[in-house]
């Protein structure tokens, strides 16, 4: 039997009525204060980072019996561990005596944290141990659950993906996801064996709020302008290398075949592909200029004839944003994932992915530099891209500052005839500049702002 | 050193697993506590080149800055504190000639946000140690660098050591492969977008 418990006293009465939500969030607009109050974003790492699905890392990360890897669920400090027992928990990294964090390191493998400050000892599946000089107690600390380690009570993989909440009313995992898991289904299933693995990340912070990247995640309208440098870049040999890279957005991007959709829950999907050529190496054609591309295409070539074309769109980035709400997005090969810290500052973490060659028919060799130039391809909008957006968050941040100015405005294609369509599903669909994905996000945001969530903890028994 | 095939300036054939591996092997070389030149002429004369190089990137003039740099050359900011394997770990930058060129046309550009205003820096370099080799075309440089950056409403300091790998060309030494060590290569960054 596991121990819950209602956690009461955090929550402060009514806050879903202090506001007045319908005003803050409108069909075409919403206030300000939604990324620059304090209290709100307050209330949003109870109500979202604790009333919903969150992401907290990849299964890859933690691969053996004993691995651990720290993360955070909002703000609290997480501990995720594989048991002993092989079991994936979400362990508070919070000592139950006097709360000091029990473990300072990213990662690691470990059977049990000692705590720095008075040595109390914790089992990886959150069971306390011992305590020094037990003796000094009036009872046996080790049989009372209230000592053992909180954790997050509810913790589902999909796929590799961790996913945790506080809420225990919260639908399975899979029903939460619903039709997203079509698209990170496709974006894994591209890869041998339909896995990644997790290696390093590229690492940015921005002085902003962190709906700001969400925000942008979706958003089809900003990239010819925001991006301007990199698609300059990408295509600065114009004469024999036309048509990098994001191109496709240069000339009417809402005639092109790509498409953004709303997949319900907050979740929403930009889709490239279809502007791909729909053959082996379509990708890869577009695929803008990075280290060692054409020493690998040619050994690939070479040792592989046609089948190179599928191996190098293996190094080359899947044109797709899969934004999983609140914190995840699958974007060309990365797993990002945004780290709210507060109403305006927020860390993002663009975790790369490699491959592995589950069957065996790519070898060694050829693995490695597939890799190789996965990463190379991997670095290059972060470095060439995104610090250019983050660039632009920060400066939203700082416009809002003049508060008599109060909305932001999505209308973009709001009310235009034919132009957005709901499916049989559900899931709605739009032209890829459109703004029908910060309409629709946000009304799941206003949802879990308004609802009272029933935030609980557990305890090992 | 002999001279490229391909204009790695327009085509990268060079950076290969041959190459990684080396990399790999004379980074670990700047690890260690290995006897260093002592002859002041000749560390004088790096630790010119490395001033050189900070004082070419703190005044942007990078045309300049990319000359001291090998045809076929490497810049390579790891993510992880010990420098890891790049091609098993995303880098924070991984440049080979072409893709430094990229930087440098970007901003450019006029259209690179991140830099416009461009930040403001000052470099300091210092402890350099040259390394001894056998092969008398090539030294490794070892050097701390601290560089307060002015940009937006902040001046911050980003601090770390250096290895430069200097080969020798036609009689010139030139950098071929440049290893920037970031106190803070794997945290968060705010802005990562100066040339190191
Ligand atoms: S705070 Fe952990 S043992 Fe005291
Ligand atoms: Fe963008």
């Amino acid at each position: 039997m596991t121990q819950m418990e209602r956690v009461e006293a955090l929550r402060p009465r009514n806050f879903g009525a202090s506001y007045d939500w319908d005003e803050l969030v409108q069909e075409d607009r919403v206030h300000h204060l939604l990324y620059t109050d304090a209290a709100i974003f307050d209330a949003e790492m109870r109500h979202i980072f604790g009333g919903t699905w969150v992401y907290l890392a990849h299964e890859s990360q933690i691969p053996n019996v004993d691995d651990y890897v720290t993360a955070k669920l909002g703000l609290r400090p997480l501990i995720m561990t594989r048991d002993s027992d092989g079991i994936i928990r979400a362990l508070y990294n919070r000592c139950t005596h006097r709360g000091t964090t029990l473990c300072r390191f990213e990662k690691g493998n470990k059977r049990s944290f000692q705590c720095p400050y008075h040595g109390w000892n914790f089992l990886n599946n959150g069971k306390l141990r011992g305590v020094p000089w037990a003796e000094g107690y009036g009872e046996n600390l080790t049989r009372d659950p209230k000592f053992n380690l909180a954790q997050v009570p509810r913790v589902e993989s999909y796929r590799g993906f961790i996913f945790g909440t506080l809420n225990a009313s919260a639908p399975p995992i899979g029903e939460h996801l619903g039709p997203i898991r079509k698209p990170i289904d496709e974006w894994l299933d591209r890869n041998p064996g339909g896995k990644v693995v997790v290696c390093e990340a590229n690492r940015i912070k921005y002085k902003g709020n962190w709906k700001l990247a969400y925000d942008n995640s979706g958003d089809g309208y900003h990239v010819l302008y925001s991006h301007r440098s990199l698609l300059e870049t990408e295509n600065r040999f114009v004469d024999e290398n036309t048509e990098k890279g994001m191109s496709y957005y240069r000339t009417a991007p809402d005639e092109q075949p790509m498409y953004m959709q709303y997949m319900g829950n907050g979740h929403h999907f930009k889709d490239k592909r279809p502007n791909l050529q729909p053959r082996n190496g379509g990708l890869w054609a577009i695929e803008s200029l990075h280290p060692g591309m054409e020493h690998v295409e040619q050994k690939l070539r070479r040792q592989f004839g046609d089948r190179a074309d599928a191996l190098l769109d293996l190094a080359g980035s899947e044109p797709v944003n899969i934004n999983v709400f609140p914190n995840l997005s699958l974007l060309g090969n990365h797993i990002q994932v945004f780290q709210p810290v507060s109403f305006e500052e927020t860390d993002t973490i663009w975790y790369g992915t490699r491959i592995e060659d589950v069957d065996g028919t790519i070898g060694a060799d050829a693995l490695n530099d597939i890799n190789t130039l996965r990463m190379r391809t991997q670095e290059g909008f972060p470095n060439f891209g995104e610090v250019d957006d983050v660039t632009n968050f920060e400066q939203i941040q700082r416009g809002l500052r003049c508060q008599e100015d109060e909305w932001i405005y999505m209308n973009r294609g709001l009310g235009i005839p034919g132009r957005i369509h709901t499916l049989e599903d559900g899931t709605i669909k739009a032209p890829a500049t459109d703004e029908m994905f910060m309409r629709e996000y946000i009304k799941e945001w206003k949802r879990l702002m308004k609802a009272e969530p029933q935030l609980t903890i557990r305890r090992e028994p | 050193m002999a001279q490229p095939v391909h204009d790695p300036s327009r085509h990268s054939y060079y950076v290969g697993d041959a190459l990684y591996q080396e990399l790999i092997a004379d980074f670990e070389v700047v690890r260690r506590d290995d006897p260093t030149v002592q002859d002041l002429v000749e560390r004088d004369m790096f630790r010119g080149l490395v001033e050189r190089e900070a004082r070419l990137l703190d005044r942007l003039q990078f045309k300049e800055w990319l000359q001291l740099y090998a045809d076929e050359c490497l810049y390579w900011v790891p993510s992880t504190p010990n420098g890891g394997d790049p091609r098993r770990e995303i880098a924070v930058m991984f440049d080979d000639r072409r893709r430094l060129e990229d930087r440098v046309f970007r901003l450019a550009t006029g259209f690179a946000w991140s830099q416009a205003p461009s930040s403001r820096t000052v470099r300091m370099v210092s402890n350099v140690e040259v390394f001894a080799s056998e092969n008398p075309d090539q030294r490794l440089v070892r050097s701390n660098f601290l560089i307060h950056e002015f940009w937006d409403d902040e001046t911050r300091a980003l601090a770390g050591w250096a290895g430069h790998r200097f080969r020798k060309f036609d009689g010139v030494w030139r950098i071929s492969a440049k290893q920037v060590n970031l106190l803070v290569c794997d945290q968060c960054i705010r802005n990562p977008s100066i040339i190191l």
